[in-house]
């Protein structure tokens, strides 16, 4: 219970906004707050997506887009991290629900997709420093590696995340504040499927295609 | 082992900032000491290091900034002497010292002192206006204002240890890459700046959740002080421009230390697209900044003209106006970039509209006070000497908004002079406004007036000496930052430009005797009731200082100016409402998690400085193990019983009972 609940009395989690009292429940709260850091996140994104798009072309007599992006790869990365969207819902469903099978199971396929993203690029990226296109050969490879580096890096914060998440459920079990994080969870994993959506287009497919 | 670091960065053969640091160091020794021998410390920690109270983490903001003022403008009074002396002469400061120094001034000055000002105030001052216990997220604030400290101890160990930024307060590439800036003087600002950007916006995540999604019963959005809308406003634009901030650093200090080439040279890097970025942020700083001020003299003026203030709803239009145009001005800090008369001509009209609401906001001040009661109490004299000075900033920034005219001041001391003329007239007159009427909440007894009008006296006419003359030499062709110079004619207007930063100082030197000698009285300044300025909020509905649940019950809100009706309705009726039903409050535990969370935050950013890689993993590691404790805690909360509750409230109740006694028998 928090000073909120309590004033309110209850804390029933499909609650709409606001209650009589004007006081909004912890869930609410809690998740109203991480949207507007996701939100600030993504504008941080944008100064890199502004930036690459600024810096594409400045190969700098280096490779660009087309010979180094390998739409394959890039496709399985994709499936991935789509497929580990749903599953991560199914694990927040699973949560609500009370249901530790189904828990466990579907943060641990969220896990092993978003690991087997990360893999994808990170062997990706050992690929194009041994091939010389590493991110100081050029402004545009410097943009590239960033961007895409900086959405590899939430995705590594995310699975550290994840585990510490499957942990506290197996200590702690479904205690209120417990599946407020695993919301807070979901709704990170699912922003950062968002901003690869953007990034397959803006760097891999318009990239490829040129 | 130690990277970069060894005895050589310690600068031994400089006397100024050696015998500064030593003074600092003998300082802080000294307060250490005497905290440990009175036996204060288990109760600092306790009651203020760990707290969780938005009051106290307020407060503690506001100390750092009025700490960091002091260092700022002791880099101010170098300046000002140096360009006195520096006449066909060296001066005293060496260039590549009197280069950190003006890099320094600016950096603390925006970050650390403007910064932690208002959003301590707006910390303080957002929940008791709101009616509510707490901000949403009582221990990130915590968090949050522990990292700004962390850049701020960042920023002053580079007096010691190494050197800072020679770059000016925005380090534009391409001096500010390794090439050209091979020192850890960039690397200290980068950092520093990265770790607090990273509190400022925890701090406005946590004020925007509060303002738009926690009220008192029947406190409306269009029921909320001005100052709220205000808080609301910066808080957004916190939001919206500290991760573009956070980004770009990131992007130079990719190409500092990895090599890249985001703003080099060679190898296609565009500097340009640093200015860019970088004032995308910049230019919504300013109003970050500046907005809350605008609350502070809407609060502040009311109250004292015994009003309402006049065009509640114009003044929210106006605020969130601002807000959008923010973002759409940038360009105007480098119309020479030579973006093409297109361009410049958008940004330049776009700039020149902003006026407009900052108009509106200006007339319904000036019509608030027309016809008003008007008491001259210092937080007034703080706003209307705003008022002039801030028209006077605002008129050269519209001049400066058309590109032409921009063309020829330019980097000259011409702009210097504005944004001073906007930032001290504006923010900062904002923030001892807000320090002085706000001050009785926080610790139940008012400020001397003396001192403070004495103090307010010396300030704006300082203000006014020191920074007319820069608008003069900006005309004479006087560009910033210049270390020496032989032109007779901009002689005089140094050295007079110099006597004004002497009486600034004055001005200073009676702000610290108003705080001593006010504590000393605070007896008889004791603010008894919780209203000592006849307020309107709701902050003054409760005493001074606040308990730490805020209201002993949620205040039912009933239309705009909720205590002013409260008090208006207790005079009718001759007595009090009646008691309310106590209840059990619950409350956050107090959590040491900010103060380890910004330890290893300043020794993983000392560690990323001076290249320590073992260190920078150690302290990464205790951080992520820090978040994980905290995560695992059981009790996060404490009940405040219903009995104390009542006890509190009703001395509260007894005192404005007795007070409202007087004031029939007065009438």
């Amino acid at each position: 219970m928090t000073t909120f609940e309590a004033a309110t009395g209850r804390d029933d989690p499909n609650r709409v906004a606001r209650t009589a009292s004007g006081l909004a429940s912890k869930r609410i709260l809690v998740g109203y707050g991480f949207w507007i850091f996701l939100l600030s996140d993504i504008i941080m994104f944008s100064a890199f997506f502004a930036t690459y798009a600024v810096l594409v072309g400045q190969t700098a007599g280096g490779p660009g887009g087309q010979e180094l992006f390998h739409l394959r790869t890039v496709g399985l990365e994709t499936a991935c991290l789509l497929v580990s969207s749903f599953t991560c819902g199914l694990a927040n469903i699973g949560a609500q629900t009370y249901n530790r099978i189904w828990f466990y199971s579907a943060m641990a396929a969220t896990f092993i997709l978003g690991a087997a993203f990360l893999g994808l690029e990170l062997r990706e990226f050992a690929d194009m420093i041994a091939h010389g296109a590493g991110p100081t050969r050029s402004a545009f490879l410097s943009a590239f590696f960033t961007l895409v580096g900086c959405h590899g890096l939430h995705v590594t914060a995310g699975l550290l995340w994840l585990l510490t998440m499957m942990a506290q459920v197996f200590a702690k079990g479904y205690r209120a504040d417990i599946l407020r994080r695993v919301l807070c969870f979901c709704l990170f994993w699912h922003t950062l499927d968002i901003i690869w959506v953007g990034l397959f287009t803006v760097v891999y497919l318009m990239g490829a295609g040129q | 082992m130690l990277g970069k670091l060894s005895w050589a960065a310690i600068p031994l053969d400089q006397p100024i900032p050696m015998i500064a640091s030593g003074v600092v160091g003998l300082v802080i020794i000294g307060v250490l000491v005497w905290i440990t021998l009175k036996g204060w410390l288990p109760y600092l920690w306790r009651e203020w290091i760990t707290s969780v109270d938005h009051k106290r983490i307020g407060v503690m903001y506001i100390l750092l900034a009025m700490v960091m003022l002091l260092r700022g403008f002791s880099d101010a009074i170098m300046m000002r002497s140096q360009q006195a002396l520096a006449f066909n002469s060296p001066g005293y400061l060496p260039p590549e010292h009197y280069d950190q120094i003006f890099s320094a001034h600016g950096t603390l000055m925006i970050f650390f002192v403007a910064m932690p000002f208002v959003i301590g105030l707006m910390n303080f001052v957002v929940p008791l206006q709101l009616g509510v216990r707490d901000v949403a997220f009582p221990t990130l604030n915590s968090v949050g204002f522990w990292l700004t400290a962390t850049g701020a101890l960042l920023v002053n160990i580079s007096l010691v240890v190494g050197e800072f930024a020679r770059t000016g307060w925005l380090p534009y590439p391409p001096l500010s890459e390794i090439t050209y800036s091979p020192g850890v003087g960039v690397d200290y600002y980068l950092w520093a700046l990265e770790i607090s950007g990273v509190g400022t916006l925890l701090a406005g995540i946590n004020l925007v959740t509060t303002i738009l999604k926690m009220h008192a019963p029947g406190m409306t959005y269009m029921r909320m002080p001005v100052f709220c809308w205000t808080a609301l406003a910066s808080n957004l634009l916190i939001v919206a421009a500290f991760p573009i901030l956070t980004a770009t650093l990131a992007m130079l200090l990719l190409d500092r230390y990895l090599g890249f080439h985001f703003f080099t040279n060679e190898a296609g890097g565009n500097m340009m697209m640093f200015m860019n970025l970088i004032w995308a942020w910049g230019h919504p700083e300013v109003y970050i900044l500046i907005l809350p001020s605008f609350g502070v003299f809407s609060e502040v003026i009311s109250t004292f003209s015994g009003k309402p203030l006049f065009g509640y709803r114009s003044m929210v239009a106006a605020t969130m106006a601002i807000c959008m145009l923010a973002f759409t001005v940038w360009l105007h800090h480098f119309f020479t970039m030579g973006a093409g008369a297109d361009v410049n001509a958008i940004f330049g009209i776009a700039s020149m509209i902003i006026a407009v609401p900052t108009g509106v906001k200006v007339f319904n001040w000036l019509f608030t006070m027309y016809g008003g009661r008007i008491v001259y109490a210092t937080p007034i004299l703080w706003s209307i000497g705003f008022m002039v000075t801030f028209v006077i900033g605002g008129m050269t920034g519209v001049l400066m908004a058309v590109p032409p005219a921009d063309f020829v001041l330019h980097n000259s001391l011409f702009l210097v002079a504005h944004f001073h003329n906007v930032i001290i007239g504006g923010v900062l007159f904002g923030a001892f406004a807000g320090y002085t009427y706000w001050f009785p909440k926080a610790f139940g007894f008012r400020l001397h007036e003396g001192l403070g009008k004495a103090s307010f006296w010396c300030w704006i006419i300082g203000f006014y000496v020191a920074f007319m003359p820069l608008y003069v030499l900006g005309l004479m062709g006087m560009t910033r930052r210049m270390q020496h110079y032989d032109v007779p004619a901009w002689h005089p207007w140094l050295l007079i430009a110099a006597g004004g930063a002497a009486i600034i100082l004055a001005g200073i030197v009676l702000q610290i005797a108003q705080l001593v000698v006010s504590i000393r009285q605070r007896e008889e300044l004791r603010d008894e009731t919780g209203d000592p300025w006849n307020g309107r909020s709701l902050e003054w509905a409760i005493s001074s200082p606040p308990p730490s649940f805020n209201f002993a019950v949620f205040p039912g809100i009933e239309g705009e100016e909720t205590y002013w009706g409260m008090k208006q309705r207790a005079l009718e009726r001759a007595r009090l409402s009646d008691e309310p039903a106590y209840a059990d409050i619950e409350m956050p535990r107090n959590s040491p998690t900010g103060f380890v969370c910004a330890f290893f935050a300043t020794i993983m950013g000392f560690a990323l400085i001076w290249h320590i890689w073992w260190l920078v993993a150690l302290a990464a590691t205790g951080a992520f193990a820090t978040f994980v404790i905290f995560a695992w805690r059981d009790d996060v909360e404490y009940i405040i019983p219903a009995e104390t509750v009542a006890n509190i409230d009703r001395a509260n109740r007894s005192a404005r009972s007795a007070a409202l006694a007087r004031l029939r028998t007065a009438q």
